[in-house]
């Protein structure tokens, strides 16, 4: 570890705290409000989209919320299923790209669709300009913004006052939602972003590949294609998915410490944001502040671990005349070193953005452990663009019913009683998601077809199943990647993960909503448990912990921490 | 539950043509007119003017005249449409063996070098790593230059003058292109040919 690897950590950290405030304020103007923002032309603008689209503007119940985004989904994967499996016949495809095969289709569209932005497939091998644009990068957007529109959804549900007389209790609108978290958040910030990365080296053309002869004399072939602006909303949306296989640590995605730079503090912005927001709709910034410091604190113990970690010698290199100062570089940038590298991987896998600008597998046992964990802890640590708030606002009540339970009094919720219907949904979306990832992690173990797909050997071939069944039920997308996941058998149960972890998620989170916005508010008593101090940050980090730590430790022991001491042992498989 | 249905497809038509068609278009539009030759491949000519590589893009080279890149694990080795690392894990009986075949190599043609900086001997995360560090870049100049019969002290003056710093003084990690140091290699010194 060096100062100034440190110093960069801070800096970064730094500019993100700087930023959460005012993204929060402008976030809250967006969404809080019946009226659009910006304005006149803002007005405009929305009457103008809505009408186009045929949405009238009226507030939705939790089911009428939760159909309509369910049934945008469904053909959002619909169309991009399509999309691919029709390439050939599609403009924009300079390299003649041939169509994608359907479970890979399949799996791309179930991922993509869900923010998760799992890549089965080779970017540039497999999909054409036209498919690139059209329909992964439009998912960027649209995932994005459904993950926003759950969030805020859900904020509304817990801090808004219960409905006069009979009236239903109402949720928002999910088109309103959806189509503001587009225009007037992601698309207008991303076309200013995707010109700053093009300014440092990323590609933005739509020309095709470059043949050249290299100074030995070697044929290079150099993919092109409009990477800029896809790279813009894959990390501003948290959704990761690379142009490239190789993702951003492509030079030509991520060319230099500046674009590291903004990519990691793009991840991170709206997440944090968004917890700014939430404290002001709930009428207490200390609130949105406590959560923060609860994601700040197992963020900054991630960094630590995973820098200190990588900031050693690799065991496969030990007794060789390598020096032994320069960490571990397997699949490492030489413009990043260890340090954005390290920090990169907590960053990306906290939130669930899954971009990777160095190779997780090629990490040390306990350096990959970090982005490991930070999957399993339910991708609440920032978390995606909105659904990283969700998952928090669950573990929230959880914590706060806990603190109920501890001095034996109903607990509430921003004055909102927490009840038994409350916490069974609670229960139920704390308990599918392991289900879901120790399930299929176990089957793949067990089977032929499963285990043939491994790059590793040993303890680290175990890692690369749980990693990948975490890493697409958590939505992140990042990958051990070593896995060869290009297969029927991955294909199809990677692709039912993703949508088991996004939308048996969302719809309980829904459910709460719903039920939390029929309740009448009280006033807080001598016995209500502050949510707005040391306390609460303290409790809330601890039930984080525990909740992903007792579920998932014991798979954890037989993969990153038995490799962690037998790679000590200076053992090898 | 058929009007939702007809208002997703509407959405979807919608925001299709503004966020995937149009945004791309205007933002490659953009970019050809502020940033052209950023946004076409960066791409770096010889003398001659010919196009012999992208400054982003690391190449294989062999030469002992030229500096080494890092190993590539992007098809046989530089191959820029098939991206990626070994993956290979810290307790990989594949990476350990790899590495020892490497590190013998390399010490044999350095005959009194001290260890091998790591990263010249890790394959990069991309598989196309332009960069190698600086320590790597020393540790080869004594064999570059006498492949290239000249003066170690005149090699070790032009790779100063080739490092690159952090990005602002701050960000990421002080480097070395090896294409564009070979080419100024083959500037000053002639080419190996």
């Amino acid at each position: 570890m060096s100062t100034q690897g440190w110093l960069q950590i801070l800096v970064y950290c730094a500019v993100l705290l700087a930023l959460t405030p005012p993204v929060g304020r402008y976030l809250h103007r967006v969404f809080a409000s019946p009226e659009a923002p910006l304005g006149r032309l803002g007005a405009v603008t929305e009457r103008a989209l809505l009408r186009a689209c045929g949405v009238s503007p009226a507030e939705q119940t939790w089911r009428q919320y939760a159909g309509a985004l369910l049934t945008f989904s469904a053909v959002s994967v619909l169309y991009t299923y399509l999309l691919q499996r029709v390439q050939v016949q599609l403009p924009l495809n300079p390299a003649g790209l041939g169509n994608v095969e359907p479970s890979s289709a399949f799996n791309t569209a179930a991922s993509f669709v869900t923010n998760t932005n799992w890549q089965g497939y080779s970017g540039e091998s497999t999909m054409g300009y036209l498919v690139q644009m059209a329909a992964l990068g439009w998912n960027n957007f649209t995932s994005a913004a459904v993950g926003l529109a759950v969030a805020v959804a859900l904020a509304r549900g817990l801090t808004r006052p219960a409905p006069a007389g009979d009236a239903p209790a109402t949720l928002g609108n999910f088109w309103v939602d959806l189509l503001r978290g587009i225009f007037f958040v992601l698309l207008p910030a991303c076309v200013v972003y995707a010109l700053a990365l093009v300014s440092q080296g990323v590609l933005q053309n739509l020309d095709a590949y470059v043949e050249l002869t290299t100074l030995e004399g070697a044929q290079q072939v150099l993919a092109m294609g409009p990477v800029a602006s896809q790279e813009a909303i894959k990390m501003l949306g948290t959704n990761g998915g690379g142009f490239f296989n190789a993702n951003s640590a492509h030079p030509f995605e991520n060319p230099n410490g500046v674009t590291n730079f903004l990519q990691m503090l793009s991840i991170f912005v709206m997440p944090a944001g968004l917890t700014y927001a939430y404290g002001l709709m709930a009428g207490n910034t200390r609130h949105g502040w406590a959560i923060l410091a609860s994601m700040g604190l197992l963020f900054l113990l991630g960094v630590g671990v995973s820098y200190a970690a990588e900031a050693q010698a690799s065991p496969a290199f030990a007794g060789l005349a390598v020096a032994e100062d320069g960490g571990n570089m397997e699949g490492k940038e030489v413009r990043f070193g260890i340090a954005n590298s390290a920090l990169f991987a907590t960053v990306t896998t906290d939130a669930s953005c899954g971009a990777v600008n160095s190779m997780h597998d090629s990490f040390s046992a306990l350096g990959g452990l970090v982005p490991m964990v930070n999957i399993q802890l339910g991708e609440v640590i920032f978390g995606g663009v909105g659904a990283g708030l969700m998952g928090m606002l669950i573990m929230v009540l959880l914590s706060v019913f806990l603190a109920g339970l501890m001095v034996g009094r109903t607990p509430e919720y921003l004055g909102k009683k927490i009840e038994p219907r409350d916490i069974k949904l609670v229960t139920l979306y704390i308990l599918i998601f392991p289900l879901v990832i120790l399930a299929f992690t176990g089957w793949a173990a067990v089977a032929e077809y499963g285990v043939s797909s491994l790059n590793n050997a040993g303890p680290h071939g175990l890692s690369e199943l749980l990693y990948a069944y975490s890493s697409a039920a958590g939505n992140n997308g990042s990958a051990f990647a070593g896995l060869s996941a290009n297969t029927l058998f991955y294909n199809v149960t990677l692709g039912v993960a993703v949508l088991a972890g996004r939308f048996w998620l969302i719809i309980p989170a829904l459910a709460v909503a719903g039920t939390m916005a029929r309740k009448k508010t009280v006033p807080p008593s001598p016995g209500t448990f502050p949510t707005d101090g040391a306390l609460f940050t303290v409790l809330l980090t601890g039930v984080v912990v525990i909740v992903g730590a007792l579920t998932f430790f014991p798979a954890l022991a037989l993969g990153p921490l038995v490799e962690h001491f037998l790679g000590a042992a200076g053992k090898v498989f | 539950m058929l009007r939702t249905l007809l208002t997703s497809l509407r959405v979807t038509g919608l925001t299709v043509l503004l966020t995937g068609l149009l945004y791309p278009s205007a933002v490659t539009a953009l970019a050809q007119v502020l940033f052209a030759d950023k946004a076409n491949g960066s791409l770096v000519k010889d003398d001659r003017g010919r196009v012999v590589g992208s400054a982003l893009i690391g190449q294989a080279f062999t030469h002992a005249g030229y500096f080494w890149s890092r190993p590539s694990a992007a098809g046989a080795g530089y191959d820029a449409l098939a991206s990626g690392g070994s993956n290979l894990g810290p307790t990989s009986k594949r990476l350990r063996e790899r590495v020892t075949a490497d590190a013998a190599r390399i010490s044999a043609q350095h005959a009194g070098a001290t260890h091998i900086p790591v990263d010249l001997v890790s394959a990069s995360g991309s598989g196309l790593d332009p960069h190698i560090s600086v320590a790597a870049a020393r540790y080869q100049l004594v064999r570059v230059a006498a492949a290239r019969s000249v003066e170690p002290a005149r090699v070790s003056t032009l790779v100063d003058s080739m490092v690159e710093g952090r990005d602002l003084g701050l960000l990421g990690e002080p480097r070395v292109n090896v294409l564009r140091l070979n080419l100024a290699l083959d500037t000053q010194f002639g080419a190996v040919h």
